[in-house]
């Protein structure tokens, strides 16, 4: 009988090949999702208490068809000049009292960005895709004039100081001061986006 | 060959593997602590369009997800080529949102219940009257935040 010197051991050799497998497995299944998009608030269900009255040159309307067409202020318009065209409706700044707005003072448009109102309507057959692209190039307007007014103010975009402002990673202190900029930035430029009930005909 | 024998004496010796399983393992739990694993697969399909003006979704936590597209190719036959709603695991009509964000919203904690975001993922050839019909539901449960959920891109490209 042979002498043993204690336990033999173990051999560890497979223990590359097991986490191999485990690895690629994990790696198969994972998904990193990083989940981004626009943000909207819907309208609240109940009407408001009072009946506001707003002046129709205080509305921006557009309107999208079944074709993806667009119509603006009444008017046929190509996709790719939304944006410059809802800029100079908000900035646009008739009464006077907005003295940071470098719009024409055109009397037939908005008044103040306070009180200019967007309001979008789109049929039933509107393809998602094209209301996006809508979407993104209001929500593109809002930004363009929030990042001009942060820039003169604070010399930063609005767009970066905000996304910093909502990242939970951000320390506290600094959210605190960034929060107090967002908040007067946003308030500038209220972003009001209406959206009108689907129309079933065109 | 001699001369070739000879020079095998001063060979490297073998890289070795010993720690090729630490560094397999410490792969792993990376791996391993970013894998979330799906929660419900997905039934209709699911190619969501680009916007560029996004803002990121924070707190999984926090949203509630609801999924629109054509159903995929397995379910054809069965559910037709219109686009469905899909909630959780499976297809559902459109007054079922209602219940279902209300069901969601009661098995999240208390204080995140006000403070929750509806993600819709919506296939970008679906129409606006189904998405519509689905907002008309969200308000009705006051679920008033949603996030148009999207790929960063050009919007532009949607398009085409």
């Amino acid at each position: 009988m042979p002498r043993r010197k204690g336990a033999p051991e173990v051999n560890a050799g497979s223990m590359a090949d097991i986490a191999f497998l485990l690895l690629i497995f994990f790696l198969v299944t994972t998904t990193i999702e990083t989940d981004a998009g626009l943000d909207r608030m819907l309208p609240p269900m109940e009407p408001p208490e009072e009946d506001v009255v707003i002046r129709q040159k205080n509305i921006f309307t557009v309107n999208i068809n079944r074709n993806g067409q667009l119509l603006v202020e009444d008017e046929l318009m190509d996709l790719k000049g939304l944006r410059q065209a809802a800029v100079a409706f908000l900035d646009n700044g008739a009464d006077g009292t907005c003295n940071y707005c470098q719009g024409r003072k055109n009397p037939e448009s908005s008044d103040n960005p306070a009180k200019a109102i967007i309001s979008l309507k789109n049929d039933r057959e509107t393809k998602y895709s094209t209301y996006i692209t809508v979407q993104n190039e209001l929500v593109g307007a809002y930004n363009e004039l929030r990042n001009r007014e942060a820039q003169r103010l604070y010399g930063r975009d609005f767009t970066e100081m905000e996304g910093k402002y909502l990242n939970p990673e951000t320390p506290s202190a600094e959210r605190d001061d960034l929060k107090e900029k967002v908040e007067r930035v946003q308030k500038m430029y209220p972003q009001k986006l209406s959206e009108a009930e689907t129309s079933t005909s065109n | 060959m001699a001369k070739f024998a000879k020079k095998k004496d001063g060979d490297l010796p073998a890289v070795s593997t010993a720690s090729l399983p630490d560094i397999v393992f410490m792969l792993l739990f990376f791996f391993m602590t970013v894998t979330t694993m799906k929660d419900s697969s997905l039934l209709v399909q699911n190619t969501l369009p680009n916007a560029s003006e996004i803002k990121k979704l924070e707190k999984k936590d926090r949203i509630i997800y609801i999924y629109v597209g054509k159903p995929t190719r397995e379910y054809q036959s069965v559910f037709g080529t219109e686009p469905k709603i899909q909630l959780n695991d499976k297809f559902a009509n459109v007054d079922e949102v209602g219940s279902y964000i209300l069901a969601e919203r009661a098995k999240k904690p208390q204080e995140l219940q006000n403070v929750l975001t509806t993600a819709l993922k919506v296939d970008k050839d679906a129409n606006m009257g189904l998405i519509s019909d689905i907002k008309q539901e969200l308000r009705k449960v006051n679920a008033l935040k949603v996030n148009y959920t999207t790929y960063e891109g050009d919007a532009f490209r949607n398009l085409q």
